[in-house]
């Protein structure tokens, strides 16, 4: 009898290897695009967006085939790519902001400039939140406060001391006059939603999180936001000002792109920067962006190189002065 | 008013045909899951997450299958309580009291159909109390802060505590290593990995699907690979299997005081059905015990735990929906499997998502009409299905497991971590170890770490935030409560236990 059973279990190991080797084999020249995260979220959602568009607009041949790789926020899928893949130019990977803060905070294991960095396509767009019962009317008002009174008020949003909601409110009030930036009290909460519902139930008193995810109390006129963190007022919120109409010139866009390799040509790195380009331009790209709540934002080639690099040096120089980097 | 209307709209969502269909079939899985020995509500549904994301189900679907796999598994538990004396989960345990006794004296009909019976009063007064006090709980939660958060997961804790024939040691120690799990990766708060050994593989953390499935499905293949074929008792013959409707409505007050107790045991967090059918029998054995026959075939010491345990079960989604904090410990696992299809579960679910909300609910109405219908006619095909050979039954959930969680991330390592949690889980099991307080430990540990170092940066460090708001107040108050009956419970127990041999002896 126990033999029977040993056998049984022997032809479930080879059925699951059997079903194993069917779901990895994959044709060896398709596009390939790396989610470096499990399926669900921003980064699946840029793969998964842009290789049915690439295909859509027969930009590449078939199918692009998207691989979840998930691990260390991305740092897994970098250090892959780094070692194994640097010159396969028909590899791409999405990225975003929180990757960059992942290797301005020296938590990839590879720099920055291991990879060839060709586009953002689009962006969520930060934005400065209060309650709509709060005292606070304006973004100057609570400049005054955070440079006066930095300990009167609590701070909130999705990502943790040194995440990106964190910098780029200091990058505010850096720009505002505050002295010593770790004056300013940050409670990290699981998303943009968390820290508003907090912020309703009178926990806390500020947010600062990605508009995508909070547009809903916008609308309902739960919360009142104070400031846009963008170069021109949201599309489909044209009466809240930006924090630069407010003599803040401050931006922070979560924005989503994708790299490539470090050994990839300079000839297949242009090409793709034009496809992405031309797909960025399609009615397809700007309709699926706006959908899912980013601003189509395009920035390629040379000049995203550029501010990646910008934006990882603001990063660093920010972590360093609250402490998270040494 | 307001309820009724989305109610209505949820019988429309749960009306689908894919949706009807993965209902009947959640109910079946289930109740067979239920009775066979071993295999509970939460092994069955561990072992049918990875295929519900095989099969790409969308959140609201997903969630109607395994909540109609863990309402059959609380339905199924009984059979083989009554007919085996083993029961078929843990919730089950209390059954066997009196219902092998019935099964012995010849009234195994009587007893399957009471139980069967009383499964359904107590889910069905469970659904009602879920369709009107979520909403209530949900909305008040807005007013629930990170200290609030804390106290009740403190609460959560203390009634894990609770649960009957656990050495409580044992619970300390497994839900001691569950936290200890539930810190390893990046911290959110500070960025720092902890734990992770330079492995970028853990940065995110144990991905609790994959330790959720090695610990019960992986476990239970290896515990009986182990067993041998002289385990399985032969199941009594149950003769004539109508069931005589007179004795039923006998114990019609034992099933509502089980349905009330056992539903307020699932509302709190954390304990859940066992603590619910236990509550539930030995209240009933307070107030019904008049002649002593409690333990030896008493209908009503049938109906009690039955109604008991599956209120609970239904209590038990209130807190998972509307606070995002489970109150058992299969809801815990349906809660890991709501987070990975990127549905938030708490006060805003009910706003945002009302279509898996009232979908659920409506869809558990119908399940229990369902698993009525599956349990009284049907009774015959599950206890010869109960008898299923083990050499079939095992590889079918091997194979399912590991292509289940290999098709979620694509992901060796998964598969290493889920088989290292399979042997983790063997091994505390045959230590007798309960891993339902390590699963909520995983779980909750990280949100508990969390929203104590969110009010502590709120406060700016001032540890009397803790006990500064009425919620909070009344949460350590239950805390105490709890642990006090409790203490006072198990201090009886044992004098009891003690006269008994004294006159004995």
């Amino acid at each position: 009898m126990f033999f029977q059973r040993l056998i049984s279990a022997k032809l479930g190991a080879a059925m699951v290897t059997a079903t194993a080797l069917t779901l990895t084999a994959a044709p060896a020249t398709a596009t390939e695009c790396i989610a470096p995260s499990n399926p669900g979220g921003g980064w699946d959602f840029t793969c998964r967006t842009i290789g049915r568009i690439l295909t859509e607009l027969d930009l590449v041949d078939g199918n692009v085939q998207v691989t979840n790789m998930p691990g260390g926020v991305g740092a897994v899928t970098f250090a892959m790519v780094a070692s194994e893949r640097p010159a396969d130019a028909e590899l791409i990977v999405a990225t975003s902001t929180v990757g960059i803060t992942q290797i301005a905070q020296g938590r990839y294991p590879a720099p920055l400039d291991s990879m060839r960095y060709l586009a953002m396509l689009g962006a969520d767009v930060g934005v400065i939140a209060v309650d709509d019962e709060s005292p606070i009317q304006s973004l100057a008002e609570l400049n005054e406060i955070m440079v006066n009174d930095p300990t009167s008020i609590v701070t909130a949003g999705s990502s943790g001391a040194g995440g990106w909601d964190h910098i780029r409110l200091l990058m505010v009030a850096d720009a505002a006059g505050l002295e010593n930036l770790s004056d300013l009290r940050w409670v990290q909460f699981d998303g943009g939603t968390d820290a508003v519902t907090q912020m309703m139930g009178g926990q806390i008193d500020v947010v600062s999180t990605d508009m995508g995810e909070i547009a809903g109390f916008v609308e309902s006129g739960d919360i009142r936001i104070l400031a846009a963190l963008s170069d021109e007022p949201i599309p489909a919120f044209p009466d809240i000002p930006t924090a630069a109409s407010q003599g803040i010139d401050v931006t922070g866009y979560n924005w989503r792109g994708l790299y490539t390799g470090g050994e990839v040509t300079d000839e297949e790195y242009a090409a793709w920067v034009e496809k992405l380009e031309t797909l960025y331009n399609s009615e397809e790209w700007q309709t699926a962006a706006t959908e899912s709540g980013l601003v189509p934002i395009w920035r390629g080639g040379d000049e995203f190189e550029t501010f990646v690099r910008e934006q990882a040096q603001i990063m660093e120089d920010i972590s360093r002065d609250i402490g998270i980097i040494q | 008013m307001e309820t009724l209307s989305l109610l209505a709209g949820g019988f429309a969502v749960a009306m689908t045909p894919l949706n009807i269909g993965l209902l009947l079939m959640g109910c079946f899985v289930g109740t067979l899951l239920g009775a066979l020995p071993g295999l509970g509500p939460v092994n069955g549904v561990a072992v049918l997450i990875p295929l519900t994301f095989a099969f790409g189900f969308d959140p609201t679907s997903s969630m109607i299958l395994l909540s109609a796999v863990y309402f059959g598994c609380m339905y199924g538990g009984r059979i083989s309580s009554i007919l085996l004396n083993i029961p078929g989960d843990e919730p089950a345990i209390m059954t066997t009291l009196d219902g092998y006794p019935m099964a012995v004296q010849g009234q195994a009909a009587n007893a399957l159909a009471i139980s069967g019976v009383a499964s359904f009063v107590g889910a069905t007064i469970a659904v009602i109390g879920l369709s009107l006090f979520a909403p209530l709980l949900a909305r008040a939660a807005i007013h629930f802060g990170p200290a609030d958060y804390f106290a009740l997961y403190i609460l959560a804790f203390a009634t894990i505590g609770g649960i009957a024939g656990v050495d409580p040691r044992k619970t300390l120690l497994s839900a001691l290593i569950g936290l200890l799990l539930a810190t390893v990766g990046i911290d959110p708060i500070s960025g720092v990995p902890r734990y992770t050994f330079e492995n970028y593989h853990l940065f995110d953390g144990i991905e609790p699907i994959v330790a959720l499935v090695g610990l019960f499905a992986i476990s239970e293949i290896l515990m009986l690979l182990e067993k041998t074929v002289k385990d399985r008792t032969k199941a009594i013959p149950v003769g004539s299997w109508l069931p005589q409707w007179g004795v039923i409505w006998k114990t019609r007050w034992a099933m509502l005081r089980g349905s009330g107790v056992g539903f307020v045991a699932g509302v709190l967090p954390g304990a859940g059905a066992s603590l619910g059918s236990f509550m539930a029998y030995v209240t009933e054995k307070q107030t019904s015990n008049k002649k002593g026959t409690f333990g030896k075939g008493d209908p009503r010491g049938v109906a009690a735990p039955e109604s008991g345990n599956n209120a609970a079960a239904g209590g038990a989604l209130i807190p998972m929906l509307s606070l995002g904090v489970p109150g058992s410990g299969t809801t815990a696992v349906l809660l890991a499997m709501l987070i990975s299809l990127n549905v938030q579960p708490g006060p805003l679910l009910f706003e945002r998502q009302p279509e898996l909300v009232w979908g659920l609910v409506a869809s558990l109405y119908m399940a229990n009409i369902a698993l009525l219908v599956l349990n009284l006619p049907m009774i015959g095909v599950f206890t010869r299905l109960m008898m299923t050979p083990t050499w079939a039954l095992m590889p079918i959930v091997a194979a399912v497991t590991f292509v289940g969680v290999y098709g979620i991330s694509n992901s060796v390592f998964d598969l290493e971590m889920m088989v290292f949690f399979g042997v983790l889980g063997y091994l505390l099991r045959k230590l007798d170890v309960s891993l339902v307080p390590l699963v909520l430990g995983l779980l909750l540990g990280g949100d508990m770490e969390r929203n104590l170092r969110r009010a502590m940066s709120i406060s700016d460090g001032d540890w009397g935030i803790l006990i500064a708001s009425p919620i909070s107040i009344t949460l350590y108050i239950m805390t105490a409560g709890f642990l006090i009956l409790s203490v006072w419970l198990a201090v009886r127990d044992h004098k009891q236990a003690q006269a008994e041999r004294m006159t004995e002896g």
